[in-house]
């Protein structure tokens, strides 16, 4: 008797869990046969089933929810709100009763005539046409059973660990026998065992998953209670059920889950009326998808609401004292989003029951990170927020990296190492800071922990014999862990260390290596704790050390290598490169003597460039700031990003070329940037007056559209009858300038106002905005210079 | 009553171990250590496939280790909490049947020693200190829980 009230039990919840999704999106499509027939399905199963073990309480509900779902079925009712949610309701109230009988304890007596009650109250009152405030999507898929069986968990636990245990057993024997001179015949036949435990790993990994779908199948439900509560509407879409995940990954991965959903609907959407205002669609999108990269399982909650405010998050933040004032304006908005993991901040102006429950942000990214997971916030205020989920296929087996200190191996997780680089390779640097490791990897300052160190072992290495694994642990920042030595990839089956091993913080667990003997596994985020790198922060103070001028070292400047138009190696330091630009050859002409480039609005002086470029070529160049003058330099193309190691060989002569040095192993020259704008930015620089530009004020078109582009570029307007001395006149072709020039004015430009007019210097079309702008510019530098 | 006692010594002294709770007896070739583990965790070792914490029972006690007993390691295996630890002892004596059920020892003990007893047994030849395996494995500070 008890075993068939189990069945019933665990019966029941399947369906229950099922059904949830199901009636809601009933409730977005009445019509919708095929789902009335599922949910139909289910009350007359727990009818039956409830008459033959006795339990009125269930039968009575099951029976009205029945029948008013069969009015349904046979049209005699429309299904509206008020019945989805009666039904709702007794769906919950069977699901209460059921956990009550799973417990093993007697049906507590009740009254469910309120419930019934509100079933038959529907049929009566009109229906009133209210919009749906939750669909899914996702149910659209639909739920066809295949053919399964139910194990225990236990026991699938048991053939888990049995089989990794044969996978150690054979790792064993086959090192037994690589010491023996083995026999052939001994060998294929090992192999073949080989073989066969490798499938049977994969096989029961395999029973050991699930679909996330066990996971998404409630979220409709929740949406739809949350948001009827909240006086939202909210439409869920739901995508990627079919990815198949660890079950014990899928339980540690609820909550967290379920609490970026509130958040979504909480804080995340807006109500209608302030949807609509901001010129949004009443309802709200969110959608929850997952999907499978590499060994790792992403998974997105995407809502297009409010976003999240970042200023706010830093008020809050330095209002909680998590932040002080002068660093708080240093984060980027990226960094403004991460504080919405620091402890103890909720940007919800008001606690709600819903997400204001003092479980935070915090919590969620320490449960995920705790099964080696990541959660990633990205956000545009007013447009939505994209929370992340990336957590790892499964718990038990990791390729890792395994690296030694002295005699003893340990494994490092792969998916926490960025890179490896050599202690003593080219763009490595070493340094030490109070005592404290610092690595400088091509311009990037990492903190070094010195595993060695760390661990109290002793090690023969010199610092710079060492390799340097840069590890980035789940959540945490970047860091260099310095080993003796690198030996292999290997997928290990990592088992939990006992109590007294994971007290010392630094381990996720032990596995055993092909020859037998047990390695420690490290926890990247761990070494970083015990090794004294503040993860947290670290990635905030690397930028406020590299923005507070920290010492400049020459050996780390980097370097942006390129050829030049005649195809030499040259370089150029980054710092003074603002962007590359590509402009078609009409846009470089000559202007008072030197070649000048058109790039939009601006007309930059333009070196590297030995003669005008065939009409028809492009020319791409670099655009050089020196933070308030900028120039061109044209090249060829760009080699690559580098850092300069060596020393610098100066010129003998000053020039373009400040010396030779070694970039990437071979010689490059070095572009002296400060002569280039000596060279080509020095008129401008002697202007101190602006020049002066003479126009007809009276003519509208003057004033209103030339007059700004000539103060653009620099100059003073003054009109006609001015008696000042103009660098330049402007006039129109076809105004009255019978008057001419007053004398001592320099040049005169005519505009037409035809494009067919025969133009030159001083003729030019006045929508030719290039022209006009090429002008105004050498007559500037001409006055200026006279 | 009648509970199967395994007879050995730890820092020389003859203490009984309730044999149900130990596994095997086993002698450790490996010993890999865990660095910034606690004092009494002497490191891990393999058996038969299986990871073991070995913990060293005069740490536990804390006393200072025998310099031989880094050579021979005779361990008796148990099973705590689904994890498998190796007991270092000074060696192995016997099993024997307890006579009684333990009684609360009277006499002052060691700090060590009082915090691992669970009692004294009588058994045939004379009366032995019972000790209590978790709290070996536990070792002399509460272990602190995993950050």
């Amino acid at each position: 008797m008890d075993d068939l009230i189990a069945d019933f039990v665990s019966e029941c919840r399947d369906m229950l869990e099922n059904l949830g999704g199901e009636i809601v999106a009933w409730e977005a499509a009445p019509q919708d046969r095929a789902r009335l027939d599922s949910i139909f399905r289910f009350v007359p199963t727990v009818k039956g089933n409830c008459g033959f073990f006795d339990f009125p309480r269930l039968e009575t509900l099951s029976h009205a929810a029945e029948d008013a779902l069969a009015d349904v079925r046979a049209g005699r009712r429309q299904p509206d709100p008020r019945l989805v949610s009666a039904v709702l309701a007794v769906i919950d109230r069977i699901g209460e009763l059921v956990e009550v009988i799973a417990a093993g304890q007697p049906l507590p007596a009740g009254d469910d005539g309120d419930l019934i009650e509100a079933l038959k109250a529907g049929a009566d009152a009109p229906t009133t046409p209210a919009p749906s405030p939750a669909a899914s999507a996702a149910a659209a898929s639909g739920t066809a059973a295949p053919r399964t069986i139910r194990l225990s968990v236990d026991l699938l636990d048991r053939m888990m660990s049995g089989v990794s245990d044969l996978v150690l057993a054979r790792n064993e024997l086959a090192r037994r026998l690589r010491d023996q001179s083995a026999d052939v015949a001994v060998d294929s036949a090992f192999e073949r065992l080989s073989g066969i435990i490798a499938e049977m790993r994969d096989a029961i990994t395999r029973t050991r998953m699930q679909r996330i779908e066990s996971l998404f199948v409630g979220l409709p439900r929740m949406v739809r209670d949350l948001s009827a509560e909240l006086g939202r509407q909210v439409l869920v879409d739901i995508d990627g059920g079919d990815v198949e995940l660890d079950r014990e990954m899928i339980e540690m991965i609820r909550d967290p889950l379920t609490h970026i959903v509130r958040n979504a609907v909480d804080h995340g959407i807006e109500s209608p009326a302030e949807r609509l205002k901001t010129g949004k669609r009443e309802i709200g999108l969110l959608s929850v998808s997952a999907r499978q990269s590499g060994n790792q399982i992403l998974i997105d909650i995407v809502d297009d609401g409010r976003g999240i405010d970042g200023k706010r998050l830093v008020d809050k933040a330095i209002t909680a004292g998590i932040l002080d004032k002068a660093d708080a304006a240093r984060l980027s908005p990226k960094e403004q989003l991460q504080l919405i993991f620091e402890a103890g901040l909720s940007t919800a102006r008001e606690v709600t029951s819903i997400s204001g429950r003092g479980v935070g942000m915090d919590v969620v990214r320490s449960n995920v990170e705790r099964i080696g997971g990541v959660v990633e916030v990205e956000s545009k205020p007013g447009q939505g927020t994209r929370m992340t989920l990336r957590v790892p296929l499964t718990l038990t087996i990791i390729p890792a990296l395994t690296v030694s200190i002295g005699s003893q191996h340990f494994a490092i997780p792969r998916a926490a190492i960025e890179e490896i680089v050599r202690a003593r390779g080219e763009a490595v640097e070493l340094s030490r800071v109070g005592g404290a490791g610092i690595v400088t990897i091509r311009g990037r300052r990492v903190p070094e922990i010195v595993l060695a160190q760390v661990l109290g072992l002793p090690s023969q290495l010199e610092d710079s014999d060492r390799t340097l694994i840069v590890l980035k642990p789940a959540g945490g920042d970047v860091y260099a862990l310095a080993v003796d030595k690198v030996h292999d990839h290997e997928e290990l089956v990592v088992k939990p260390a006992a109590p007294a091993v994971m007290a010392t913080g630094l381990y996720a667990g032990t596995t055993l290596a092909d020859d037998g003997s047990p390695i420690l596994l490290f926890d990247p985020a761990g070494l970083a704790r015990v090794g004294g790198v503040r993860v947290e922060n670290q990635e905030r103070s690397v930028r406020l050390l590299e923005e507070g001028q920290g010492p400049v070292q020459q050996e780390a400047t980097p370097v942006l290598l390129f050829r030049d138009m005649e195809g030499g190696r040259r370089a150029i330091r980054l710092g003074v490169v603002d962007r590359i630009e590509e402009v078609p050859a009409s846009a470089i002409g000559l202007g008072a003597g030197r070649l000048r480039v058109q790039l939009g609005e601006q007309i930059l002086a333009l070196a590297g460039l030995p003669d005008i470029p065939a009409s028809t070529a492009k020319v791409r160049l670099f655009r050089l700031s020196d933070g308030e003058t900028q120039l061109g330099l044209a090249f060829r193309e760009v080699i690559d990003l580098d850092a300069i190691a060596e020393d610098i060989i100066p010129a003998e002569l000053p020039g373009l070329i400040e010396g030779v040095t070694l970039v990437g192993g071979e010689p490059a020259e070095l572009i002296d940037a400060h002569w280039l704008f000596a060279e080509h930015a020095g008129p401008r620089v002697q202007a101190a007056q602006p020049p002066v530009c003479r126009l007809d004020l009276a003519d509208p078109w003057s004033r209103n559209m030339l007059r700004p582009i000539v103060e653009a570029a620099g100059y003073r307007v003054v009109a006609l009858d001015s008696d000042e001395r103009a660098d330049l006149m402007i006039a129109g072709a076809g105004a009255s300038h019978s008057a001419g020039p007053p004398s001592g004015d320099g040049r005169v430009l005519w505009l037409s106002a035809s494009p067919d007019a025969p133009a030159n210097e001083n003729h030019i079309y006045r929508y030719d905005r290039a022209g006009l702008l090429v002008a105004l510019r050498d007559a500037a530098s001409a006055g200026g210079s006279r | 009553m009648n509970e199967l006692l395994l007879v050995v010594r730890i820092a020389g002294q003859r203490v009984a171990l309730p044999a149900v709770r130990i596994e095997s007896v086993v002698e450790l070739d490996t010993l890999i250590p865990v660095p910034r583990a606690a004092e009494h965790v002497a490191g891990l070792s393999a058996l038969r496939s299986r990871v073991l914490t070995v913990i060293c029972c005069r740490r536990s006690l804390g006393l200072e280790p025998l310099f031989e007993q880094c050579t021979t390691l005779e361990a008796a295996v148990t099973e705590l909490d689904g994890h498998h630890y190796a007991l270092i002892v000074d060696g192995v004596e016997d099993v024997l049947q307890a006579l009684s059920d333990p009684s609360p020892v009277r006499a002052a003990m060691g700090e060590g020693w009082e915090r691992v007893s669970s009692g004294m047994v009588e058994t045939e030849e004379g009366a032995l200190l019972l000790v209590d395996v978790a709290a070996l494995v536990a070792g002399p500070e509460p272990v602190r829980s995993a950050a």
